[in-house]
């Protein structure tokens, strides 16, 4: 583990001026969503929520897929400083599931005029959350660092073969389950229009989104990466 | 590659190693025990809640029994590895000249048989209680039983070597391990329900085989993953 602060307090510089340039781009999604974008014929205003959900989505995504990928290259590289990363990606991995839960429910409530109808994106969501909350309990419960980065890696492996699992698991539930009864028309072969591709007016500010919420998850995680470092390098230092 | 007589002296050394668990168990009678005992007051517990005005208990009968099955499991699994920690007796074990791998699978093992013989009382105290008559087509939900005991004990074996090194292990085993138990219990409260429900049971086929295949890749990676665990 790299003792030069200098290092990383640079690292964290990078790190925060990436964050602001994915908040400043944040403000331009909104601007963009709220301005500049017909609502939508069906959903209306509420559709508009899409611009900050879908990208939390797939930032979540990437954040925790990268905690199972360091996980192996941890225990083939034995690099201290993937550990580190893999936390910083778990907790950004968190923050983006906190918004992804709580815009889902938002959203539900004013289309299928439930909180929560176990679609099973947000069910699936959830349980990926709850995974890494373990993840967060265990590493708290660790005092040993090499032991904290190992059994994290095991984790973050052991999820990643959990989510085709999870993905299944959710969707045969969801079959079993009845439909919310407001809404779109459930995805049938008779209803081949019942997800109608988005006119490019309504995709744009989401590819926009997409790059922002991109940004902002690198940004996030240079931040938190250089924290851990500057953590790890001090706990080092006092047990010299 | 292994070779052939490493294979068998890691098959030997974790019948060793589950022969010691289980009679250890067997003497004691304590994690067996109490683990039926809170099968039975769990199945208890979800009787006197449940709305008597509304669904009837047999409709809940499947649920109910996975509920109680994913639960004794956890109270079995806690002690796979507590017991070792008392007089530090794993590092007797880590010290003995047989690999981690077979430690794995000498405790998946032992641990398996302790679940299914807690499925094996809890299931005919659950007919009971549930009202479930007796049926050859109830072999269906043995068949359910064992596949998803060794799905529950596969990643239970990994986390409880793991959860035992912490402050909270009994706290931190279930929290690790109920999301793993999801895709496990979902297949086999279907799978259950099928049963009871009396459709064919060709039907359940294709419960059991994605409850065989959750078994074969977790047990898979699990036992790949084992030895970094109990790396010292």
């Amino acid at each position: 583990m790299t003792h030069d602060f200098a290092a990383i307090e640079r690292i964290m510089r990078r790190g925060r001026a990436i964050m602001l340039a994915g908040l400043v781009g944040l403000v331009g999604v909104y601007a963009l969503a709220l301005g500049y974008t017909p609502a939508e014929k069906m959903q209306g205003l509420a559709f508009k929520i899409l611009y900050v959900h879908a990208p939390s989505a797939w930032a979540m995504e990437m954040a925790f897929v990268l905690v199972g990928i360091v996980g192996i290259l941890y225990f083939w590289l034995q690099d201290s400083r993937l550990d580190v990363f893999a936390e910083a990606s778990a907790t950004v991995g968190m923050v983006f599931a906190t918004v992804l839960l709580t815009t889902g429910p938002i959203w539900g409530r004013t289309i299928w005029g439930v909180w929560w109808a176990w679609d099973p994106r947000l069910t699936f969501t959830l349980l990926l959350y709850l995974l890494f909350a373990g993840y967060f309990a265990l590493r708290s419960a660790l005092r040993d660092p090499v032991e904290r980065a190992r059994f994290g890696a095991v984790i973050g492996i052991m999820g990643m073969l959990l989510v085709p699992f999870i993905h299944l698991t959710v969707n045969l539930f969801r079959s079993q389950h009845p439909p919310p009864v407001l809404g779109r028309p459930p995805c049938l072969p008779d209803h081949p229009d019942c997800a109608p591709s988005l006119p490019w007016e309504l995709l744009k500010p989401l590819l926009v989104s997409f790059v922002v919420f991109t940004t902002l998850y690198i940004g996030f995680v240079t931040v938190r990466y250089g924290i851990g470092l500057k953590r790890a390098a001090m706990e080092e230092r006092d047990a010299e | 590659m292994r070779s052939g007589r490493g294979r068998v002296t890691i098959l030997r050394a974790a019948l060793a190693i589950a022969a010691k668990d289980l009679r250890i168990e067997w003497r004691h009678r304590t994690a067996f025990a109490t683990a039926i005992l809170f099968a039975v007051l769990v199945l208890l517990v979800t009787v006197f809640a449940h709305d008597t005005g509304g669904v009837s208990l047999y409709t809940l009968g499947p649920s109910v029994l996975w509920v109680v099955l994913s639960l004794a499991t956890l109270v079995t699994l806690n002690r796979a590895f507590l017991l070792e920690r008392e007089n530090h007796a794993i590092e007797g074990i880590l010290m003995a000249p047989v690999s981690a791998s077979a430690l794995f699978w000498g405790k998946w093992l032992a641990n398996l048989v302790l679940v299914i013989v807690v499925e094996a009382v809890a299931i005919p105290l659950w007919m009971i209680f549930f009202n479930v008559d007796p049926s050859p087509r109830l072999f269906g939900v043995g068949a359910v039983a064992v596949l998803a005991a060794a799905g529950f004990t596969a990643p239970g074996t990994l986390f409880s070597a793991m959860a035992v090194r912490t402050r909270f292990a009994e706290l931190l085993l279930p929290v690790l391990l109920l999301p793993f138990l999801i895709p496990p219990l979902f297949f086999a409260a279907q799978a259950t329900a099928q049963v009871l429900a009396g459709t064919p049971l060709a039907d359940l086929w294709s419960w059991l085989r994605l409850l065989a295949l959750y078994d074969i890749a977790f047990l898979a990676l699990a036992a790949m993953l084992f030895p970094a665990v109990m790396d010292q």
